[in-house]
């Protein structure tokens, strides 16, 4: 496949620094005063020229945070976050809608190109047409900091009926499905980080796939954070209505910083009567250098809901960055005989603090999960796979079977497996299995007797590790995601 | 989000607004205001029960916030505390008959009868040599010494443990037995430690007991706690167990409490290189029990097994929490546990297998087990593993359903009607654990008693 | 002479709704050896599934009667004590049940139901034991929990011995064959031939006619698309291997 093999060469050119998108940006941007209040609240909203009843949920959102606390069950462990310290909201300066890719700043095409997104996906962006045919092509939609900047393809997504815009932007185009979806999946005070979001979410993309079609194309978001002591608060919001599919990939990176910015996102996923939904996430967000100063902290909230009988959520996430993550990607199997999976591979290094894991909720009757969990801790770094299975009342013939399994490199790292599993009904089968190991010596030393260095060994292996959730990405992530991880994984042995 | 949409963020924090004292909580403080000075032990005991108890009076009763008993919250579970029995308690003049689970295998006989040692309905006569048997009271009133080190010096020293539930034991607990085996003494004779509640008035007791085995010493301990029914009495125990180098400890407790007593029971249990330890809990009885054991494994290659077995009907709640803690590398653990539910009966099970830095070489599997049998019926399971050092093996399992329908058919197709299949394969289920104990009369007696389950059941 | 087994215009249907049985007839007389053949999920094995009784099939119309009563009536284990044994295609491994005590259990409860004395464990274990000798199974597999850790061959053997010690008056044989090398076949039949009896019958359910070179049927039929389409005698086998079952399968179309 060409687009792979020129996406491999192209993140091959960039560099195999440890960590290779800890460039910044250099253009200027307006921001909103620091420090969160009403006031800023109100900024946000009348930026975006939003409903009144947006503002009003925001504020209602924001004095319900005030009462809350953050939550300290997670195996983490951070300074306070001082969210009087953070900007709330920052624009690239004189943005304005565009009309066309060509408007977009050059040196925000030049961070893609930095960011090692496929190359393919940069033309597009960059409004370069290629003939068809030799590959399938990528929506894609791009957030900067506060806002998005460009949307792909847009018009012929429209032709298939689906919308594929900013979160900013649908409330203005389609303001009656942002309100009939915004919040029912994630509600308002759902959690700490999740209120903060619905105060100050500033953009994020908005996706809908009508009745019975299937999303032409791949969509996909890039997630930047360029601006310092900037707080990133995205809100993704795709409802996948009766009979659609769509696949869905998002992509997050970050500048090198000594400080720690906060990256507080809201997804929420809504799959109607027969739908499915495909959520693909290669989150690279700054780690933090090798002593854990700087990085970003990751406090994400995503939710899909089978809400129709027959429906199907799936996650797939490689985590290899962020200081700290906290992030809980969940299925409520609401509708009979719907589905949900979570596909994960979480790689520590460094300092790095992962807590993170699914939750399935059996509701319906003949629902069904799957959970594919691997863990990999390097460095000085702690790893903790924090995972919820329950089965309710009315959840008859509810399966589960969930696979866990984490891999030690040094001894000077923690590898966690906590899992709650709860069954209130006798017909739900749940199957957990979960194991720890390390690399074994003798495996590196075949691979080393055999001409391979030892950090190639230990590439292929660890390779080997995670193949099952590899194989569940989009074949261009899951290239990117296995470079990723050699990468974050240097350093790790010898 | 996450665990906390379900509402349960988890720390041992109090979290903020945290409601002001439940009547329980305020009769603990007033009870042991009231009995302080009455409890046995020097001054500086004293002050150690003072300092228990204001660790409980600081954290209250664990509830549902509090990660360790998310899913069984005292606050709610536990509405009043049961005046505290009256000492000294009805003392039986003779044992009473068919308490125990050894009934039929020959074994020394030890009675704490309504939360008190008492020694004349025990066998304390022709002790093996380098066992030596005490009341705990006693002990602690008169300083005594066992292998060399004062009781009073041993007790709640095992290690520290912080939970909440074992320091409100440590602040009141005056009776129960301390019982020392000698280095290299091995014990011909079972120990048998039967708790026996007679009285028909709701009272709360607190009993704790110690036992060591020093090095290279045998011994085989099972423990039964029975009561009557329809009497919500309250049971506080605890045990410390010390099992030295390469010392070898059989033991089972059996939980077969009446149908409206409260049971919280905490083990500690610290093992020493090289020594083999098999233990396992049988849950039969109780309204509301809770089983803990913190283990550490202190010492290389030590052998560890951890087994349990839950058969639980009405509304029945039962948690066994288990914490092993592998410090020292080459050691081998072992847990598997099972549960049986009908009813609205709800289990839970908690076990964390933990694997410090220094621990390589660790082989440590868990497997747990829930079978359901009604629609009513909820199992709940926690299994964590925290591991520190890479050069490990450790898993955990974890299987909830009801049984197997193709296996139950098989049976039938052989003329077996439907409950016979259904109790072969609970026998089955529930003896992938049973069959693992080592003493042959205990085996039985708790195939027995399984047996004796099912019938009650059909 | 009343018939052993009559089934009657049999309709019946898997949970999901798919019909795999639709208006079967079959008439089995005590004595007799019926074999049915056919192509590979033509429904064989639902038919034995339906007349044992298991849980996920419905009768939706007809009658089966078993030595004159309704079978359809009865659970599963008063099937087994009315005299009909079902030889597993895939046995069931049973973990923590040892074979001992599972077989104990049935010969007792079927004897019960049918007010007979119960067999006494020594008597049980001579029985077993000289059984396992005639079907060359090894002692030590007796001491197994049942199946478990026996291979695709020895757990066909553990079902013949189960069928020669519960004696059924109807033995239904769900590919008891599949699996099986020619020692193991030959075994296989020689058990199945000593039962035969002017009380006993068999009703052999398999896709391959070898293993009816071994136990002579008297009556064969093709079932395809849920029925019975065709019966003859044993030739019928021998034709059917040299011309296979396409034309049947026209046939019911």
């Amino acid at each position: 496949m060409a687009a792979v093999k020129e996406t491999v060469e192209q993140v091959r050119s960039i560099g195999v620094e440890q960590y290779k998108y800890g460039f910044e940006t250099l253009i200027e941007s307006e921001k909103a005063p620091k420090g969160l209040s009403e006031d800023i609240v109100r900024y946000i909203s009348a930026r975006k020229d939003e409903p009144e009843w947006m503002l009003e949920w925001r504020l209602d959102a924001y004095r319900r945070w005030l009462s809350m606390e953050e939550p300290h069950w997670a195996r983490i462990d951070f300074p306070q976050i001082d969210f009087q310290d953070i900007y709330y909201y920052s624009a690239p300066k004189a943005f304005k809608p565009l009309s066309s890719l060509d408007e977009v700043d050059p040196e925000i095409l030049r961070t893609y190109e930095k960011l090692g997104i496929p190359l393919r996906e940069q033309e597009l962006l960059a409004g370069v047409v290629r003939p068809e045919g030799d590959r399938p092509r990528i929506a894609v939609d791009a957030v900067f900091d506060s806002v998005s900047v460009a949307t792909t393809f847009k018009e012929e997504l429209k032709s298939a009926g689906v919308i594929f815009m900013p979160i900013s932007e649908a409330l203005q185009e389609h303001p009656e499905l942002v309100r009939k979806y915004l919040g029912t999946v994630v509600p308002v005070t759902d959690n700490y980080y999740a209120t903060l979001n619905a105060a100050v979410f500033s953009d994020g993309s908005f996706v809908y796939v009508p009745p019975g079609v299937r999303c032409p194309m791949e969509l996909s978001t890039y997630f930047r954070i360029n601006e310092r002591n900037t707080g990133q608060f995205e809100r993704t919001l795709i409802i996948a209505d009766k009979g659609s599919y769509v696949s869905y990939l998002e992509g997050c990176t970050a500048p090198q910083r000594d400080e720690n910015q906060l990256h507080a996102a809201v997804v929420e996923l809504v799959a109607l009567e027969d739908a499915e939904i495909k959520y693909s996430t290669v989150q690279n967000w700054y780690p933090g250098d090798a002593e854990g100063k700087g990085g970003i902290y990751n406090f994400v909230t995503k939710r899909g809901d089978c809400r129709g009988d027959r429906s199907k959520i799936s996650w797939t996430q490689v985590e290899t960055g962020s200081a700290i993550t906290w992030k809980y990607p969940s299925c409520v199997l609401r509708g009979d005989e719907s589905r949900g999976e979570f596909y994960s591979i979480a790689i520590s290094n460094g300092r790095q603090q992962v807590d993170s894991g699914t939750k399935m909720i059996h509701l319906g009757k003949n629902t069904s999960s799957r959970i594919i969990s691997k863990g990999i801790s390097a460095g000085r770094s702690n790893n903790t796979y924090r995972g919820l299975v329950s089965a309710h009342r009315k959840a008859e013939n509810a399966r589960n079977f969930t696979n866990c399994d984490s891999l030690l490199i040094g001894d000077t790292c923690g590898a966690h497996t906590v899992p709650y599993i709860e069954a209130k009904n006798p017909t739900a089968k749940f199957e957990h299995e979960a194991t720890t190991s390390k690399i074994s010596e003798e495996t590196l030393f075949y691979c080393m007797q055999r001409g391979l260095t030892q950090e190639d060994a230990v590439a292929l292996v660890v390779n080997g590790f995670v193949r099952d959730v590899l194989q569940q990405l989009p074949m261009e992530f899951a290239v990117e995601a296995q470079k990723l991880i050699s990468i974050s994984l240097e350093g790790s042995v010898g | 989000m996450t665990m906390a949409a379900e509402a349960r963020p988890i720390s041992a924090q109090p979290a903020r607004g945290q409601p002001a004292r439940t009547a329980a909580e305020t009769a603990f403080a007033t009870t042991f205001a009231a009995v302080k000075a009455e409890l046995p032990g020097s001054a500086t005991f004293a002050a150690r029960r003072e300092e228990a108890f204001g660790r409980f009076a600081d954290a209250g009763l664990p509830h549902r916030r509090v990660e360790e008993w998310r899913y069984t919250d005292l606050r709610r579970l536990m509405r009043e505390m049961a005046p505290l029995a009256a000492t000294p308690a009805t003392q039986l003049e003779k044992a009473p008959e068919a308490a125990g689970l050894l009934a039929a295998v020959e074994c020394r006989k030890l009675y704490v009868v309504d939360g008190v040692f008492a020694p004349h309905l025990s066998d304390l006569a022709d002790l093996e040599a380098g066992l030596t048997i005490l009341s705990l009271a006693d002990a602690l009133r008169d300083d005594a010494h066992v292998g060399g080190v004062a009781v009073s010096k041993r007790l709640g020293e095992t290690f520290p443990c912080t939970d909440v539930m074992f320091a409100l034991n440590a602040a009141f607990a005056a009776e129960g037995v301390v019982v020392h085996v000698a280095e290299g003494a091995e014990l011909a004779r079972p120990l048998e430690l039967i708790h026996v509640n007679t009285g028909t008035e709701p009272v709360s007791m607190f009993t704790r007991s110690l036992v060591v085995l020093e090095k290279g010493a045998k011994a085989n301990l099972v423990e039964s706690h029975e009561g009557p029914d329809g009497v919500a009495y309250q049971v506080h125990t605890a045990l410390e167990l010390v099992v030295g180098e390469g010392a070898q400890l059989d033991r089972v407790k059996l939980t077969r409490e009446g149908d409206a007593a409260l049971h919280i029971s905490t083990v500690l249990l610290d093992i020493a290189a090289s020594a083999l330890v098999r233990t396992a809990g049988f849950m039969l009885g109780g309204a509301i029990v809770r089983n803990q054991t913190f283990a550490q494994l202190t010492g290389k290659e030590i052998h560890a097994v951890f087994g349990g077995v839950s058969l639980l009907g009405n509304r029945q709640h039962a948690d066994t929490s288990l914490a092993v803690e592998h410090l020292a590398p080459g050691c081998e653990s072992r847990e598997n546990f099972r549960a049986v539910l009908d009813d609205h009966a709800r289990d839970v099970f908690q076990g964390r297998i933990a694997v410090r830095r220094e621990a390589q070489q660790t082989d440590a599997r868990m497997m747990t087990r829930a079978l359901l049998l009604s629609d009513t019926a909820e199992a709940d399971n926690k299994p964590e593993l925290e591991i520190f050092a890479d050069d490990v093996q450790c898993a955990h399992g974890c299987t909830t359903g009801n049984l197997d329908e193709q296996v139950k058919f098989y049976l039938m197709a052989r003329g077996i009607p439907e409950k016979e299949a259904e109790a072969l394969l609970i026998q089955a289920f529930v003896g992938e654990v049973v069959d693992a104990i080592e003493l042959e009369g205990v085996r039985e007696a708790l195939i027995g008693a399984t047996r004796s389950w099912l019938k009650e059941r059909a | 002479m009343s018939p052993l087994l009559e089934v009657r215009d049999l309709h019946a249907r898997i949970e999901d709704g798919r019909k795999i049985i639709e208006g079967m007839n079959l008439v089995i007389n005590p004595g007799e050896v019926h074999a049915i053949m056919g192509p590979n999920g033509a429904g064989k094995s639902t038919l034995s599934y339906v007349l044992s009784g298991k849980p996920g099939y419905e009768v939706t119309s007809g009658q089966v009667l078993f030595h004159g009563k309704d079978l359809l009536e009865m659970e599963p284990d008063e099937r087994a004590a009315a005299g009909l044994f079902l030889a597993f295609q895939y046995p069931l491994e049973i973990p923590g049940v040892p074979t001992m005590s599972f077989l104990h259990t049935a010969v007792n409860a079927q004897r019960k139901t049918r007010g007979e004395p119960e067999m006494t464990a020594p008597e049980l274990l001579r029985k077993v034991r000289a059984l396992a000798k005639v079907l060359e199974i090894d002692a030590d597999m007796l001491k197994r929990p049942v199946n478990v850790g026996f291979s695709g061959g020895e757990k066909k053997r553990n079902e013949v011995l189960q069928m020669m010690l519960l004696e059924p008056s109807l033995a239904i044989l769900d590919e008891a064959d599949s699996g099986l090398d020619i020692d193991a076949l030959k075994i296989v039949a020689n058990g199945v031939n000593s039962l035969r009896s002017p009380e006993r019958s068999n009703l052999i359910i398999t896709h391959y006619p070898r293993l009816l070179e071994y136990i002579v049927p008297d009556v064969v039929h093709v079932f395809a698309n849920g029925r019975i389409v065709h019966s003859g005698d044993a030739n019928l086998a021998r034709e059917l291997e040299a011309t296979g079952y396409a034309k049947y399968q026209g046939e019911a179309a």
